[in-house]
């Protein structure tokens, strides 16, 4: 087949329009102008062509030739993701120079990796099917799988051994007796997602060891949560701090038109840092993904799918996979700029009338799902949101909120107290609360669905006070009202308050959650009773205990939680002096 | 480069800062080019679109004067380049990179694009080094380091100069090889007094002779603002990677800077965001603000200072939201406490610095040092909370811990926000350590047991 070719006729920044008699499809990828720069056909009309180029177009002239690739846009899907960093396109930039260069090649350095086969010659092999095993001294083990277009008998699989991750491993004979060798690696369409044989309902909880998140408002294994937020609220640290922390197998850790300094210290901070579930080097379980903000425009829009079709490679290979985007609002302003230079008519804030149909399309990717093998994997998806001047109106954020499942709302003035995670617990909502009571029934409290209404209670309630005591001052609030700002504002310290640079408080276990959960329970119900005896609130509010409460998620450890039952004991104690001291007052 | 290609009376049509022009040679997109007009005055351009017919140039400065005969275009070939090298320092520069000193032309080392290449991010290293600027709300509560981007946030009329020209003139590492620095000084579109005091405050340090100026002042065309930052970036990245020379960079009024970005875009007849501003206020500012940092293997660094002045005060407005989104903290001041007759008058809850946690603390400053500023963040927060209950309620309404927090929040502004002359991070500290020790211990729970014994122990409440 020959290459169909197009010249180009007129230039805008990153968008293109060449002339052309050849056949081009649309979404095709094309190589644009002697440098030959990565770019993707977006419209087709009568002998023209737009293109949008990934990357900067500075110096390219009309009349500059370009040529069709006759495949869509794909990246190459094989065991070297793992540990590494690549831009928008799933190119390497480890190892490339101090500054991202126009028109770099889509080459790997020409590794070996060591393969294992798990078929023998005569094997008939479905679609998406485990031919082999990768082991990497430096990543997790992995499963080589057939594209999920290619099936057939095995003619012949290499010795177990090492070998390029192109270098054609198998032989299979397809239908109509047609050969066809595969590699390690092979290439998917980015904007097409990989099939599985079936969805299965969300199962268990991505657990993130963060209380906030998986005490009030946990996601399930397979979920979609958007967490927006205005600037300086934490997205960043709390999107890093899941990366780190969460239970998922494989983590894609897609930085869309965010700041280089963060990519260079996720860079720099993930090798030295252990996976709490399995102990090895969190970088070996990770893939990141950057196009930095400076970096060009219309590849950021690429990098969020190249992110997911990562992410559905492993989820393929049986893994639970973790998504983390931020920010897709960056996403979302490069199909504006892009929809701007078309000249297609603006819909709302000058985003494109299609925005929310593609996040639709990139938040149904998400899935708990049975392979075309038979395993089962999952894909989460975590999407920051920043919206303009922290209004949570605004398109990106109102259309994500229809997609997702969770919902974190970043509260400013928490942030600005430095109270992390800014979580706000009234703003936020989980939509994966039924299918996760079963997971806190197995750790030990089949009481979690009520407790963690009681705390939501306290906090709505303590809203409410705050609000009258503006008008009243608060020492003029009855016995009652006060326990009830004690007892929510103990919570939010002592509970959803979570330093995630505290060595021991990081990462809370789902044990210790319960303790820590059950302990302010314990509180609550005391302080109750109390109240009942009349204990005067002034003297509850000034326990020196109150102290050791606030500080006990940096104080006590995943490893001593005995500790809480002292802490409990102590607690008791403590009221009975009260309450001892309220009958001889009144006495 | 092609030197001489000229392109005469091809001129179609002049619309704002647009001129059209019959495509008789072929260029490439964001090459630039030089427009002569009939008196011989040279103007600079850049070819902004491209079709088969007409090539669009967006002219850099005044078109006034321009006719469509008459008028000669050299096409350079290239895309704008700024010839830097060492003789640079203690130079003016216009904001398109021309002497205006009287004194000779620079000798070129390099010639850089001035739109710089986005530096790749695996080639970046972690800004680390602690940079002590002698103000507290900096050094103590929201750290500067070294290849940062730290805008300050003001408005009108408030000392946003003065603290820059303070910061500049202070800034230091701790007990470390200071190594060479180097300060980069950009005038966008302010006035000549704005720049003459930066100049003569420098001077009065000696410090002139690590400093390059670029002035584009509010006198000259609001076209070449775009291209000032992008010169006088281009000059810190060569001090920086190429030099060796740890510089800051100072912009001042980055709101200037968008404003005629919306100009611009508005005669190109883009279709407008919030507020008139283009959709892609965001990755234009990014182009500039992320020129900042450290590379692996050279040993300069570029850290950023930009200024800009809130419209109306309102942080919310696209120009500091956008950048809030792209730099790494930032620095607000407040009216009020100008008011009050607070220097710096930092406004430290909005304030933050995002790298702050690498770069304090064991090993960096002080082991207690993220700790103590933790505290002091809960603590002011819970007495501004408490300012507002008693707006209302007075001071009566509130329990005795409450009116602690009160009078602790008074004497923060007063004592800690408010100085009169530079201290060193562990003045600061012991000037926090002492506010909180009007505090109940068991109130201060964001530190440590040890912390606590340490520190406010042993000291009579003051």
């Amino acid at each position: 087949m020959s290459v169909a070719e197009a010249k180009i006729s007129w230039i805008n920044g990153p968008v293109l329009r060449a002339s052309t008699s050849d056949t081009f499809r649309i979404n095709e990828a094309a190589l644009v102008g002697r440098q030959q720069l990565l770019g993707e056909v977006i419209r087709i009309d009568t002998r023209e062509l737009v293109i949008q180029v990934y990357e900067d177009t500075t110096g390219l002239r009309p009349g500059d030739p370009v040529l069709g690739t006759g495949s869509a846009l794909s990246v190459k899907l094989g065991p070297g993701l793992l540990g590494n960093i690549f831009d928008g396109l799933l190119r390497p930039l480890s190892g490339e120079g101090q500054y991202v260069e126009p028109g770099a090649k889509q080459t790997r350095a020409a590794q070996t990796y060591a393969f294992h086969p798990t078929v023998k010659p005569g094997d008939r092999l479905t679609q998406g099917a485990v031919f082999g095993a990768v082991n990497r001294p430096d990543a997790r083990a992995q499963r080589c799988l057939l594209p999920p277009d290619c099936a057939g008998e095995v003619i012949s699989v290499a010795q177990p051994g090492d070998y390029a991750e192109d270098y054609p491993v198998c032989v299979l004979r397809g239908r109509g007796d047609q050969v066809r060798e595969v590699a390690m690696s092979h290439r998917w369409p980015v904007r097409t997602p990989r099939p599985v044989a079936q969805r299965i309902p969300v199962e268990g909880p991505l657990f993130t060891g963060q209380r906030v998140l998986d005490t009030m408002f946990p996601l399930g294994c397979g979920g979609r949560a958007a967490m927006p937020g205005g600037f300086g609220t934490g997205k960043t640290i709390l999107q890093e701090t899941l990366a780190k922390w969460c239970d998922a197998e494989v983590i894609v850790y897609v930085g869309c038109g965010e700041r280089g300094n963060e990519m260079a210290g996720v860079l720099h901070e993930f090798p030295q840092l252990d996976d709490p579930h399995t102990g090895r080097p969190l970088m070996e379980r990770t893939v990141i993904i950057a196009n930095t903000s400076n970096m060009p425009v219309a590849a950021r829009e690429a990098s969020i799918y190249t992110a997911v079709t990562v992410g559905e490679y492993f989820r393929d290979q049986g893994m639970r996979v973790a998504l983390m985007a931020d920010s897709t609002s960056r996403w979302a302003e490069a199909l504006r700029e892009v929809s701007g230079r078309l000249g297609e008519l603006p819909g709302e804030a000058g985003y494109p009338a299609y925005l929310s149909s593609r996040q639709a399309d990139f938040y149904e990717r998400a899935a708990h799902v049975r392979t075309l093998d038979g395993h089962l994997g999952s894909l989460s998806i975590i999407g920051a949101v920043s919206p303009p001047s922290a209004d949570f109106s605004e398109p990106v954020t109102t259309h994500t909120k229809r997609y997702v499942r969770c919902f974190w709302a970043l509260d400013p003035a928490r942030a600005q107290a430095r109270f992390y995670p800014a979580v706000h617990p009234l703003q936020s909502y989980s939509q994966d609360l039924e299918v996760l009571r079963e997971f806190w029934t197995q750790h030990g409290n089949p009481q979690w669905t009520e407790q963690r209404r009681r705390f939501l209670g306290l906090l709505e309630e303590q809203a409410r006070l705050e609000r009258m005591a503006r008008i009243v001052g608060k020492d003029a609030l009855p016995p009652r009202q006060q326990q009830v700002l004690l007892c929510a504002e103990l919570i939010n310290e002592a509970f959803l308050r979570q330093s995630a640079f505290s060595t021991i408080d990081r990462f809370c276990s789902p044990e210790r959650q319960i303790a820590m959960m059950q302990t302010l329970v314990r509180f609550i119900d005391l302080s109750e009773a109390a109240l009942a005896q009349q204990v005067d609130m002034a003297e509850l509010a000034t326990l020196p205990l109150l102290r050791r409460l606030r500080r006990m998620g940096e104080d006590i450890g995943d490893e001593q939680l005995d500790q809480f039952d002292a802490l409990r004991r102590d607690m008791e104690a403590a009221f009975i002096q009260l309450a001892k001291r309220g009958v001889a007052d009144a006495g | 480069m092609r030197a001489d290609v000229y392109a005469v009376d091809a001129a179609l049509r002049l619309e704002g800062p647009l001129l059209f022009l019959r495509r008789t040679i072929r260029c490439g997109l964001n090459e630039a080019v030089e427009i002569e007009d009939d008196a011989g005055r040279i103007r600079l351009g850049r070819i902004a679109a491209l079709d088969h017919d007409t090539v669009t140039v967006e002219v850099l400065e005044s078109t006034s004067g321009l006719a469509l005969s008459d008028t000669r275009v050299r096409f350079l070939g290239e895309p704008l380049k700024f010839a830097v090298g060492p003789d640079m320092l203690g130079r003016v520069f216009d904001g398109v990179g021309r002497v205006i000193d009287g004194g000779p032309p620079v000798s070129a080392a390099r010639t850089l694009r001035i739109d710089g290449q986005a530096i790749n991010p695996a080639a970046r290293d972690v800004p680390r080094e602690f940079i002590e600027t002698g103000v507290s709300t900096i050094d103590l509560m929201n750290s500067l380091v070294r290849g940062q981007k730290l805008p300050i946030f003001s408005g009108s009329g408030l000392p946003h100069d003065q603290l820059a020209i303070q910061i500049a003139q202070q800034a230091r590492l701790l007990d470390a090889d200071q190594g060479e620095f180097a300060i980069v000084f950009v005038a966008i579109g302010v006035s000549y007094d704005t720049a003459e005091r930066f100049r003569t405050a420098m001077e009065g340090s000696g410090a002139l002779e690590h400093t390059v100026l670029f002035l584009n002042l509010a006198s000259d065309s609001s076209t070449q603002r775009l291209l000032s930052p992008r010169y006088a970036l281009t000059a810190a990245e060569y001090l920086a990677f190429v030099e060796g020379k740890h510089v800051l960079v100072l912009m001042t009024d980055m709101t200037n800077y968008c404003e005629a970005l919306r100009e611009v875009s508005a005669s190109h007849g883009e279709v407008p965001s919030r507020k008139g501003f283009p959709g892609y206020l965001y990755s234009d500012l990014a182009t500039l603000y992320e020129r900042a940092g450290r590379i692996k293997t050279v040993p300069g660094s570029v850290t950023q200072l930009p200024i800009l002045t809130m419209p109306s005060d309102d942080i919310t407005h696209p120009i500091p939201d956008l950048t809030g989104y792209i730099t790494e903290g930032q620095i607000v001041l407040d009216r009020e406490l100008d008011r009050a007759d607070i220097y710096p008058p930092v406004k430290v809850l909005p304030s933050l610095s995002r790298l702050m946690k690498d770069s304090t603390g064991e090993g960096y400053t002080h082991a207690d040092h993220p700790a103590l500023a933790n505290q002091l963040y809960a603590a002011y927060a819970r007495a501004v909370h408490m300012r507002v209950l008693a707006s209302v309620v007075g001071r009566e309404g509130l329990s005795e811990i409450d009116r602690l927090f009160l009078d602790f929040g008074a004497r923060f502004e007063q004592e800690l926000v408010h100085q009169p002359g530079a201290r060193t991070l562990d003045e600061s500290m012991e000037v926090g350590w002492r506010l909180l020790r009007m505090l109940p211990r068991a109130e201060l729970y964001r530190l440590s047991d040890r912390q606590i014994a340490q520190h406010l122990a042993a000291a009579v409440d003051s």
